[in-house]
């Protein structure tokens, strides 16, 4: 909202109502204000401005996709263009110290190099899209058919971390403003700052430490392969799902303690407390409804970053995931590999982000019942 | 008659963690007795930080942001509800006691729509069933004058004006049908042309249901026109308890005869009118997106006088002020300063340019940069436009400081270490400073105590006699106007209303707008609000 | 500022890093042994010549550790140095300048930001030479997104200030507005940030070092040093625990000292209750 900038003078007395949202809610929807008069310029500007007007919510979230798209063909351009205008030949790294221009040049030929730079981006960009990501330069395997395998790895792994961190983070939270400023918030507060200073796999190996050497009620590595049962998939992956609610818990509650003492210092429950209302009723009715959107957002921005989590704790596990299969692509400069990981995690990522902002806006009365 | 509330021997403090210091506590509200009879309604009247809130507050047993009743008694009906357990305070809040907030759109939850919000407390508390509760609420609605009572409650805090939503609020503090109403402020964040119209109302709604009321604001000529006794307070201490009458007619404290006396400044105007140093013409400007904010004004000011312009909030006075100044180019028209075009933007302007214009704004905290000395913040207009450095600076720098009538004194000290009036007093040295031939001054007075806003003013004026400055003077109140004004431009909705000198502009015949705008305007009389009231009757039934 | 009431939190922190900052500075005096001197068998237990034990080539690992905090605090340091100068200049200019050159900073910004910190990294690194000059480039780079982003809304809540439109009316040139009247105001909030972003430095740069795109061997990094020795966990040798603490700690200590550093700004800004 900030990017509208000082010149914008003294509010509309429209906007003087909007005193009471909370920030978040505020700050989402002036933010796409921005948008909105970037996006005008597409659509026919009488109409667009008239379903704005009736409809804000709809136009919100059409905004919203419209920019994730745009956003993800913005990475695609920067993954693919940043890695041809980086320095750094791969057919001499390929080779090595045993290039000589010959090899070097049938090597260009070979992986199709020498092609102009746009008729490959247009090439990788409409083969992605279709979901065939090329050939690994390093194995020669279909991309595509490995990525299909670890992706549902990665996923699975993520899933089962966000099913146990994301209510525990919530509940953790709650507690945490219930006593605020009290022992037990002090503890939670002392506790998750040590939580969110740790690495990734400094966790891992504590865990492996003392789960799999020492007491041995844990598997390490965290292998799974393709006939293994459910369960003995789950038993695998108790290791890694640890290490990720540990991570993730802590930034989790921390914001969601933040976003729910927000909504409790707002005049509105001062209202209901000065109503006489029972402390049940306020948070339960006064209280959450607006707590709502804020903790959604932190729990999608939060998966977000579950998802880049993967990466350093599937190396850790040696779990066959994206994260690792990415990671030893990047050590052999296997560019088809690392370009096609790098575009899904962007997407994922670029995807959370936006599920979190419409969920925000939906969740915002103003915009559920416009004037 | 028995009193409804007794406070007796109140004492209040806060405790405050500020950084890298120990623990702090203040004194908010000090040894403040008081009573309030059935159906009566007592005015706590004071500058801000007197401790009036808070003394509202304690009828509800509840203190706001780390305030804490240390002694005295809050007898409700001959108990003390300081006494009562937490479920004893519960049921007398938003029962017995309710409570109307100055922020009402902050105050009402966004999530629920208005009519469950104000009988929520009703079927809380189990005193009446929802269709009563519903049915009271649509009486309160209509008392209250909402338009489209029936309708009104299925609507969003969101979806209604500030003024409806003040008077929303009072229809959830009335439905429970309580034997008391904290009204804090309930008008001020209004405009006066609104609070008219709620103030009626609440005084309407008040009569018909019989509550008792501590009404809470600063405004001296409000209360007036509303309660039964008044009580003044200063710095969390009682000055002055007693009824409105006699407050009004014979206060005996000398800073009550200051509140009831002030604004008794008064200027003539000048009568030259020919030696234009300012002539805005055509002038229309908004911000981008194509939201007009003015629309076509045409106004000016001669040399060493004042030109007031008054408006409520959207009527685009301080746009005005940013069009003068460049901060944003009109879309038409074109300002003249001493016979030449100003450059339409800042960017334009030449340093001199700038220097002839300065500015004086409304928040004096805000204006001056938080890490800079007084000496600082006066000098670099100095060294700015005149290049002058070291003793000689030092020295201008005291001149103007004895001018504003700080002393030297004040040279090495922070803007956090000054009173509000004297960050007014520096913030006009600051002005001065540049020796400019015209001042913009954005409301410089609204935001300070009626006392110290009398010495900023007297302050303007000696200094127009002294150096021949010229004044664009913002502001929404018409009393200011009189004071100190030669010409007077009336605006609304961005539009020009009226403009010329002084006299003609406040005498008769009206326009609609001005009619309104200074009917609307409080005055310190008792019975002034009916005598509005009447006359606004008469005048709807001749038409 | 009163001594006395900083909390003992941030005690711990500052004493924290100023043990790891003494042994960077004065690593060759306080180390028993050289940074990559194989002293014994490999993987020796703590105790003895050896204090905390061999590694995985036979080196000492306590002088790999005041070794390595030279280069992991060097690094981080420097990465955040120059993301923080970069981000500040780049976020500052946006804020005081608007219009088109903030819309096209913030939106590139936007564009840096789809992408994870770390996904961004493995990239580039893929094409990159391992430099460390280039390592430290690319971490500042990326940091200097988050920067940037803390940047511009702090300087825009000073920005519209009056007493920043009051030197504007005066006539003051940006450097005058950026230097003499925006910055002293966003110190502290800023110092706040940049203790989180070198806490993230930290982190990071031992994340890449572990998964071998960071510091290059034979230099001794933490980050670098759980990898080299993590293969020796399964058989119950926690050599890489070390190391993976050491980096843990700094990181908590630097965290420490900015949750104080933060709870001070906002309690400066936060008004008093209404009286």
């Amino acid at each position: 909202m900030a990017a509208l900038g000082p010149e914008n003078g003294p509010a509309p007395t429209s906007e003087t109502l909007a005193a009471g949202t909370t920030q978040p809610q505020a700050a989402a929807v002036a933010g796409s204000g921005v948008i909105a008069t970037m996006n005008t310029g597409l659509v026919d500007a009488g109409f667009w401005r008239r379903f704005v007007r009736r409809r804000p919510m709809a136009a919100l979230i059409l905004q919203r996709l419209g920019l994730s798209v745009g956003l993800l063909f913005a990475v695609s351009l920067m993954i693919f263009g940043g890695v041809e205008a980086l320095p750094g030949d791969f057919a001499t790294t390929y080779l090595g110290q045993s290039a000589t221009p010959q090899a070097v040049e049938n090597i260009r030929k070979d992986l199709g190099l020498d092609r102009p730079v746009t008729e490959r981006y247009f090439s990788w960009l409409g083969h992605a899209l279709q979901g065939d990501f090329g050939t690994s330069w390093a194995s020669r395997n279909s991309v595509s058919e490995q990525i299909g395998k670890r992706l549902g790895n990665s996923l699975f792994l993520a899933f089962f971390a966000a099913l146990i961190s994301v209510p525990l983070a919530i509940c953790l939270g709650m507690l945490a403003v219930q006593f605020r400023n009290r022992l037990p918030d002090k503890i939670i507060n002392v506790v998750s700052l040590a939580a969110i200073s740790l690495p990734e796999f400094f966790v891992g190996y504590i865990l492996i430490v003392f789960f799999a050497v020492k007491w041995g009620v844990a598997t390490f590595p965290a292998t799974v392969y393709d006939s293994m049962g459910f369960m003995e998939r789950l038993s695998a992956i108790a290791l890694p799902v640890a290490t990720l609610v540990l991570v993730v818990l802590a930034h989790m509650m921390r914001m969601t303690r933040a976003a729910i003492l927000n909504v409790m210092s707002s005049a509105y429950v001062e209202t209901a407390e000065l109503k006489g209302l029972g402390a049940f009723r306020i948070i339960a009715r006064h209280a959450a409804p607006n707590a709502v959107a804020p903790v959604i957002n932190v729990v999608a921005l939060n998966l977000a970053y579950l998802v880049v989590g993967v990466v350093v704790v599937e190396v850790v596990f040696v779990y066959p995931g994206m994260g690792q299969y990415m990671v030893d692509a990047v050590t052999v400069r296997d560019m088809p590999v690392v370009q096609a990981c790098g575009l899904i995690f962007a997407a994922f990522y670029i995807f959370l982000n936006m599920a979190a902002d419409i969920l925000a806006i939906m969740a915002n009365p103003r915009l559920r019942h416009p004037r | 008659m028995p009193d409804l509330l007794t406070v007796k021997n109140l004492k209040i403090v806060a405790t405050s963690y500020p950084p890298g210091e120990p623990p702090k506590t203040v004194t908010l509200v000090d040894n403040v007795s008081f009573s309030v009879e059935k159906g009566k309604v007592l005015g706590l009247i004071g500058e801000s930080g007197a401790g009036k809130s808070t003394i509202g507050l304690s009828a509800l047993a509840y203190g706001r942001g780390g305030a804490s009743i240390v002694s005295g008694e809050v007898l409700l009906n001959g108990k003390d509800i300081l006494k009562l357990g937490r479920g004893g305070i519960r049921s007398v809040r938003g029962c017995k006691v309710c409570y109307v907030a100055q922020s009402a759109a902050a105050a009402f939850n966004p999530a629920h729509r208005l009519g469950e919000q104000v009988i929520e407390a009703s079927l809380r508390h189990g005193i009446m069933s929802r269709q009563d509760a519903e049915k009271r609420a649509l009486y309160l609605f209509r008392v209250l004058g909402l338009p489209n009572p029936e309708t009104f409650g299925e609507r969003y805090p969101h979806q209604v004006s500030g003024g409806q939503l003040q008077r929303a609020m009072t229809a959830m503090a009335l439905c429970p049908n309580p034997e008391l109403i904290v009204f804090d402020e309930p008008t001020t964040a209004l405009d006066v042309t609104t609070q008219i119209d709620v103030l009626a109302a609440i005084k309407h709604a008040i009569e018909e249901t019989h509550t008792a009321a501590l009404y809470i604001t600063h405004d001296l000529a409000v209360v007036a026109q509303i309660s039964d006794d008044i009580m003044v307070l200063r710095h969390g201490k009682m000055v002055e308890y007693g009824s409105t009458k006699q407050i009004i007619e014979a206060p005996t404290q000398d800073y009550t005869r200051a509140l009831v006396s002030v604004r008794q400044t008064k200027r003539d105007e000048a009568a030259d009118q020919s030696n234009k140093l300012l002539n805005i013409e055509n002038v229309s400007a908004g911000y981008g997106n194509g939201f007009k904010v003015l629309h076509n004004v045409t106004m000016h000011l001669p040399k060493g006088q004042t030109l007031a312009i008054v408006g409520e909030s959207g009527s685009g006075k301080s746009t005005l002020a940013r069009v003068i100044t460049g901060l944003l180019p009109p879309s038409e028209g074109r300002i003249t300063f001493d016979g030449k075009q100003l450059p339409p933007a800042l960017s334009g302007r030449s340093k001199e340019e700038l220097r002839r214009v300065q500015m004086i704004y409304q928040m004096a905290d805000t204006a001056m940069n938080p890490r800079q000395t007084v000496r600082d913040i006066i000098g670099r207009p100095i060294t700015f436009y005149y290049g002058v450095h070291g003793a000689k600076k030092t020295e201008r720098v005291k001149e103007l400081l004895d001018q504003i009538e700080l002393g030297d004194r004040f040279l090495d000290r922070y803007p956090a270490e000054l009173s509000g009036g004297q960050k007014q007093r520096v913030a006009i040295a600051r002005a001065l400073a540049a020796k400019p031939e015209l001042i913009l001054c954005d409301e410089p007075t609204s935001a300070l105590d009626p006392l110290v806003a009398e010495g900023i003013l007297n302050l303007l004026l000696k200094l127009q006699e002294e150096t021949a400055v010229s004044y664009v003077f913002i502001t929404h109140d018409i009393a200011i106007v009189r004071a100190i004004a030669d010409s007077v431009a009336v605006m609304h909705r961005g539009k020009l209303v009226r403009f010329g000198p002084k006299s003609k502009v406040l005498s008769p015949p009206f326009d609609d707008y001005t009619d309104l705008l200074l009917k609307s305007v409080p005055e310190m009389e008792i019975g002034w609000l009916e005598k509005v009231l009447v006359t606004r009757r008469m005048e709807s039934a001749g038409n | 500022m009163n001594l006395r009431a900083i909390p003992l939190s941030a005690w711990v922190g500052f004493v924290g890093i100023a043990v790891a900052l003494i042994c960077a500075l004065f690593a060759p005096f306080i180390a028993p042994f050289g940074e990559s001197q194989v002293v014994g068998d490999i993987w020796l237990p703590g105790g003895g010549d050896y204090l905390l034990g061999t590694d995985n080539l036979g080196r000492d690992l306590l002088s790999r550790l005041i070794y390595g905090a030279r280069t992991t605090i060097f690094v981080a340091l420097a990465a955040t140095v120059i993301s923080f100068s970069l981000g500040m200049l780049l976020s500052f200019t946006a804020a005081v300048t608007g219009g088109f050159i903030d819309q096209l900073f913030s939106r590139f910004n936007d564009l840096m930001m789809a992408i994870p910190t770390l996904i961004f990294a493995l990239v580039v690194l893929a094409v990159l030479p391992q430099h460390l000059w280039i390592l430290i480039l690319v971490m500042a780079v990326l940091d200097s997104t988050r920067v940037f982003r803390i940047g511009r809304a702090v300087a825009l809540d000073v920005a519209v200030m009056e007493f920043v439109e009051a030197a504007r009316l005066r006539g003051e040139g940006t450097g005058w507005i950026i230097f003499r009247e925006i910055l002293p105001n966003t110190l502290s909030p800023l110092l706040a940030e940049f203790g989180l972003r070198f806490a993230f430095s930290i982190l990071f740069l031992s994340t890449l070092s572990f998964l071998g795109l960071g510091i290059q061997p034979p230099a001794a990094d933490w980050g670098g040093m759980v990898k080299d020795n993590k293969d020796g966990i399964i058989f119950g040798i926690n050599a890489a625990l070390i190391p993976g603490g050491a980096i843990a700690a700094l990181a908590i200590c630097v965290n420490l000292v900015v949750d104080w550093l933060m709870k001070r700004t906002s309690s400066l800004k936060g008004g008093r209750g209404d009286a």
